[in-house]
């Protein structure tokens, strides 16, 4: 054995700063968070306050770029983006509820399957998904053509309206709600539910009284996910609405690009910033309370 | 309520097969057996959780095969305890009394009733759940079954997770609530010292089927084989053949045994049990003892006012119990032991 590989060290040797184990782990998370959030995020700030076009964060304060999006109607993009991002939570709230509840209750490889079926679509790149939708769902596409050759009876264009951007947005944050509301079912025991209805509630009773409170940090925690995403959503209503709506993250992207201000494109990435950690903050608080009440 | 012929298959295998069994109101009945031997499926097949895949459940008659749980006028003590965790102590004791839409103010006041009658300080109504110890969840759960008010209870293990002495005390305590509410209660268990300690009657299963049914005292002193009796507690068993002159042998122990009973006539081969308890080290002067042998005491272990030996003979293992006394022989003495042949029990293969 070789002894001198065990050091020792003095007890009262000078050192300049000490680190817990904890504070270093997360020191690379930290100077990431400080370059890569806090930064761009204190500069979005800034330039919201700098006069029309300036090219410089260091101007004269001015709230005149807030004065233009309500004078402006981009409040009409606004309202179609929470509109969005509220239906698409909500439909999938509809149609990953039973999905998880489905995939619980099958085991092994039956889940194993169900959840790759799930997952196989996030192998691919999002925009070459849309785009394949595009051309099932549009006049002539493999729908339509379909539909035309075998029945004689097309089924026309089907994008370029809201309903295909929903169905897009739907489409794409699937897996976001599926996973947070299957881990939030795991949180619900079996026997908990059978106790429930052991003791005489009825299925709805049961739903209410004791799935649905078990598994709401899951729940919330997808909604949350999906609302801030479709929030932000761009992709989707460029290729299946083609224009018949504007979001307010294609505003924020051609004020930058195409419009060449800077301050407008960063007052109206503010407002998103402030209604998604309004959210944010409404669902934590939420969960937090749970918590307390509820888990140790 | 009544089983009969009730099979349970999950794919090829048999849960339960067979099963004939009847509970009678009012009593105490224990279901014992090792894991997997089909105790909870039985349960839950009871409370209405599963459905039989042949054989009917009758409550008084009617056929209940279909009835779901919730209709059902029992319920079950989960080994779990399956409390809501998202709840207060009196939010879980009065979940039933809110299915069956009883008045607020009536509830409250079962609630506190029914946490009385499980040993539960009324202040304790406002508690979340999940800050209660092990053995108040357990009386939690309990009040929660009670105020269900069932005809039977069912309980699936629930002491399984406590620790020894609170789970003597939760025992007694069962047991009380029983006698005082003179509901049905039939408990599940794999520890045939709880059963012993709390039945009317004893149910013990192996392999989906009913071994025996008896009391206590008639599952001790007669268990019908010798599965059984190797359950009811700690035994010697002592392999033996008959030999050609018609006696009982162990060659290699080189024992010739005086049976309890005649023998039968087609008996081939077969295991010898004798108790620990049935055992005893001989004095000296003692030769008239019927059945002896001679091995070498390794291990001692005390239980309290009695004493237990472990005898090593050729290859087998004894195990004798004796009451404490002075002048005990030690690690390593070579002694006789030896049993009355009433005091044993033959099984035949």
């Amino acid at each position: 054995m070789n002894e001198s590989v065990i050091v020792t060290q003095p007890e009262n040797s000078p050192r300049r700063f000490k680190l817990s184990a904890g504070a270093l782990c997360a020191a690379p998370l930290l100077v990431l968070l400080v370059f890569g959030f806090f930064g761009p995020m204190a500069m979005v700030a800034l330039y919201s306050v700098q006069p029309r076009g300036s090219f410089s964060p260091f101007g004269t304060p001015t709230l005149e770029n807030y004065v233009d999006i309500i004078e402006q109607s981009f409040y009409i993009s606004f309202g179609w983006s929470t509109f969005l991002a509220l239906l698409t939570t909500a439909i999938l709230l509809l149609v990953c509820y039973p999905l998880a509840l489905a995939i619980k209750r099958y085991s092994g490889s039956k889940a194993d399957l169900l959840t790759l079926l799930v997952v196989a679509p996030l192998f691919v790149a999002e925009n070459i998904r849309l785009q394949g939708w595009v051309l099932f769902l549009d006049k002539g596409g493999f729908l339509d053509g379909s539909l035309t050759y075998l029945f004689d009876f097309g089924s026309g264009s089907l994008v370029n309206t809201v309903p295909a951007i929903v169905f897009g947005m739907v489409y794409v944050y699937l897996p976001f709600m599926l996973f947070p509301v299957l881990l939030g079912l795991a949180n619900v025991p079996a026997d908990v539910t059978d106790a429930a209805l052991d003791l005489g509630a009825n299925r709805w009773r049961r739903f209410c009284d004791i799935e649905l409170p078990l598994a709401m940090p899951g729940i919330l925690i997808g909604s949350l996910l999906c609302f801030v995403i479709s929030l932000g959503a761009f992709s989707e209503s460029k290729f299946l609405g083609k224009g018949v709506i504007v979001t307010i993250a294609q505003d924020i992207e051609s004020a930058f690009t195409f419009g060449q201000n800077w301050p407008r494109g960063s007052a109206l990435s503010v407002l998103v910033i402030i209604i998604a950690g309004t959210a944010v903050f409404l669902a934590l608080r939420r969960i937090d309370l749970d918590r307390m009440l509820g888990r140790q | 309520m009544e089983l009969r012929g009730v099979d349970k298959y999950f794919g090829d295998l048999a849960a339960v097969e067979q099963m004939d069994l009847a509970f009678e109101e009012g009593e105490f009945f224990t279901l014992v057996g090792p894991s997997g031997s089909g105790k909870t499926t039985l349960i839950r097949m009871l409370a209405g959780m599963e459905s039989p895949t042949h054989g009917d459940i009758l409550l008084r008659g009617e056929r209940i095969n279909e009835r779901p749980a919730n209709q059902r006028p029992t319920c079950m003590v989960f080994q779990s305890l399956a409390l809501f965790p998202h709840m207060t102590v009196g939010g879980n004791v009065e979940y039933p009394l809110k299915c069956k839409k009883v008045p607020v103010a009536e509830r409250r006041e079962r609630a506190a009733q029914c946490l009385e009658l499980a040993h539960l300080p009324v202040s304790y109504y406002d508690r979340p759940v999940t800050t209660c110890s092990g053995g108040e969840r357990q009386r939690v759960a309990l009040a929660r079954a009670l105020a269900f008010d069932p005809e039977i209870l069912f309980f699936d293990e629930p002491l399984s997770a406590i620790d020894y002495r609170l789970r003597k005390t939760l025992e007694k305590e069962i047991k009380d609530i029983q006698r005082e509410t003179g509901k049905t209660f039939v408990y599940i268990t794999h520890s045939l010292e709880e059963a012993m300690v709390m039945s009317d009657r004893i149910g013990v299963m192996r392999e989906g089927r009913l071994a025996q049914i008896g009391t206590p005292h008639e599952i001790y002193t007669e268990p019908v084989d010798r599965f059984v009796s190797e359950f009811m507690g700690e035994v010697n068993s002592i392999p033996v053949k008959r030999s050609d002159d018609g006696q009982l042998r162990n060659d290699e122990l080189g024992l010739t045994v005086t049976p309890p009973g005649p023998l039968n006539e087609s008996f081939e081969s077969g295991t010898l049990i004798v108790r620990p308890e049935n055992m005893r080290l001989l004095k000296d002067d003692e030769t008239d003892t019927v059945n002896e042998l001679t091995g070498e005491i390794f291990n001692e272990y005390l239980l309290g006012s009695r004493i237990q030996f472990q005898l090593r003979s050729e290859n087998h293992t004894f195990l004798v119990e004796c009451m404490r006394e002075s002048g005990r022989p030690g690690a390593g003495e070579s002694v006789r032991f030896g049993w009355t042949p009433a005091e044993s029990m033959l099984f035949p293969e």
